[in-house]
């Protein structure tokens, strides 16, 4: 169970406006986290994962409190250790495929899997710039994966994935989700996407 | 021709280089995250050498690290060490003169990196020093080659700053350019000018290099 109520102030057109958030996510849940452009999605998976500051607020891991504002409690990125598929994919330019997977795990039969999985095998060798969008917004995924998280954060992880792909790839990761436990927020602008992934939905409004 | 002045110069450039990356990167890393006023305050302290005149900061380290008083006298007394008119004064000097060639570069590079990519790194439980060593100093290493490049030709060429708190002592703190002036005041305008080639020899093939080096990967130096 993934207990979360935070309060975070954000910088809009007209001012400052607070993301409040107050919600709880079910042990191994799919949830899809949607809402209109601004409203805070990415600012709200970042607050989860330790990358930005709530001003005000608590979140609770299977019991371990990550943030607790009123106790001092904020827990370091490196010790919640989320999976997290950014947005612009923030993948290392200097690193291949396969420096992308040895530099978040050492297991490689692991990172094997992963490659058969993000179809990326025969591209092991590739640094980011010589991928195409598509596959690289899989590296992305697969790099989040392979930390076998235990909360997985995902902001619009399918947008560059062409529809094949895009089917094929959700039906897999519902399998490899169920296989590490891992619970998972999705943000997705496409209302269509998740249908049949997700078992749960959370409207962040502006 | 003594070519002393020239192993001199080499030595010293080498030196500073070398001292300005150990110590240079690590602040460039510093400043690079975030603002506050202390860190504007020491920046600005860093680029003053940019725009100072070097006799000025020449005669404030002549001042400051007399033997006669003050911080020059304590270390002249506890360590038995004088900076004034000495080699060591030399590498003191070209580290203060030549701080912003090294630290600029590096910082604006780190600036101009997304903050996804350290991010990205964190969540995958590494610490800030596994994250600068692995992602974020191979992904600058264009502006680590322009900054190191530019401290070892800046060394080269001082002039007013070294002849300030080194003088003009033969095998000791006589570099190239003071040995051009001295040349140019004894009328000898034939050593003057071997120096000179030599020392334009080595920044053209060093500024070339890094050029051609940085082609595809970055902006010119002097972008």
């Amino acid at each position: 169970m993934i207990a979360i109520a935070i309060e975070k102030s954000l910088k809009v057109y007209q001012g400052k406006r607070v993301l409040k958030i107050e919600h709880e996510f079910a042990q191994g849940s799919i949830t899809k986290i949607y809402g209109p452009s601004g409203a805070g999605k990415t600012t709200f998976l970042k607050v989860i994962a330790g990358l930005v500051n709530a001003e005000k607020g608590k979140i609770v891991v299977d019991g371990t409190t990550w943030l607790n504002t009123d106790t001092g409690i904020n827990i370091a990125p490196q010790k919640r250790v989320p999976g997290f598929v950014f947005q612009d994919y923030a993948l290392f330019p200097n690193m291949t495929v396969l420096e992308h997977l040895h530099y978040a795990t050492t297991d490689t039969t692991w990172i094997n899997s992963l490659l058969a999985l993000g179809k990326l095998e025969t591209l092991t060798d590739h640094k980011p710039i010589h991928l195409s969008g598509g596959q690289q917004q899989r590296l992305a995924i697969l790099r989040a994966l392979a930390i076998k998280p235990k909360l997985l954060l995902m902001d619009e992880p399918f947008s560059a994935l062409d529809p094949d792909m895009k089917a094929e790839l959700i039906n897999e990761l519902k399998v490899v989700f169920k296989e590490i436990g891992a619970t998972v927020l999705i943000v997705s602008h496409n209302p269509v996407e998740l249908e049949g992934l997700v078992n749960g939905e959370l409207y962040i409004s502006v | 021709m003594d070519l002393s002045p020239i192993w001199l110069t080499l030595k010293l450039a080498a030196i500073t280089t070398l001292l300005l990356l150990l110590v240079g990167v690590p602040i460039a890393w510093w400043l690079s995250k975030g603002r506050s006023f202390f860190k504007t305050l020491i920046e600005a302290i860093i680029t003053m050498p940019l725009v100072l005149p070097p006799s000025v900061l020449g005669f404030y380290l002549l001042l400051a690290f007399s033997p006669q008083h003050g911080l020059g006298k304590w270390l002249q007394d506890s360590f038995d060490v004088q900076f004034v008119f000495s080699f060591k004064g030399l590498v003191l000097a070209s580290f203060i003169y030549s701080m912003p060639f090294m630290i600029g570069p590096i910082k604006s590079a780190l600036q101009q990196l997304p903050a996804s990519l350290t991010q990205a790194s964190y969540t995958l439980g590494k610490s800030p020093w596994q994250t600068f060593k692995s992602v974020l100093l191979p992904n600058i290493k264009p502006s680590l080659l322009t900054a190191i490049v530019l401290t070892f030709a800046h060394t080269l060429g001082e002039f007013g700053v070294v002849l300030m708190i080194g003088g003009n002592i033969p095998n000791v703190t006589r570099v190239a350019s003071i040995a051009v002036y001295d040349s140019v005041e004894r009328m000898d305008y034939a050593a003057a000018n071997n120096y000179s080639l030599i020392l334009f020899a080595i920044t053209f093939v060093m500024v070339i290099s890094v050029f051609i080096f940085n082609k595809y990967q970055a902006k010119s130096p002097l972008e």
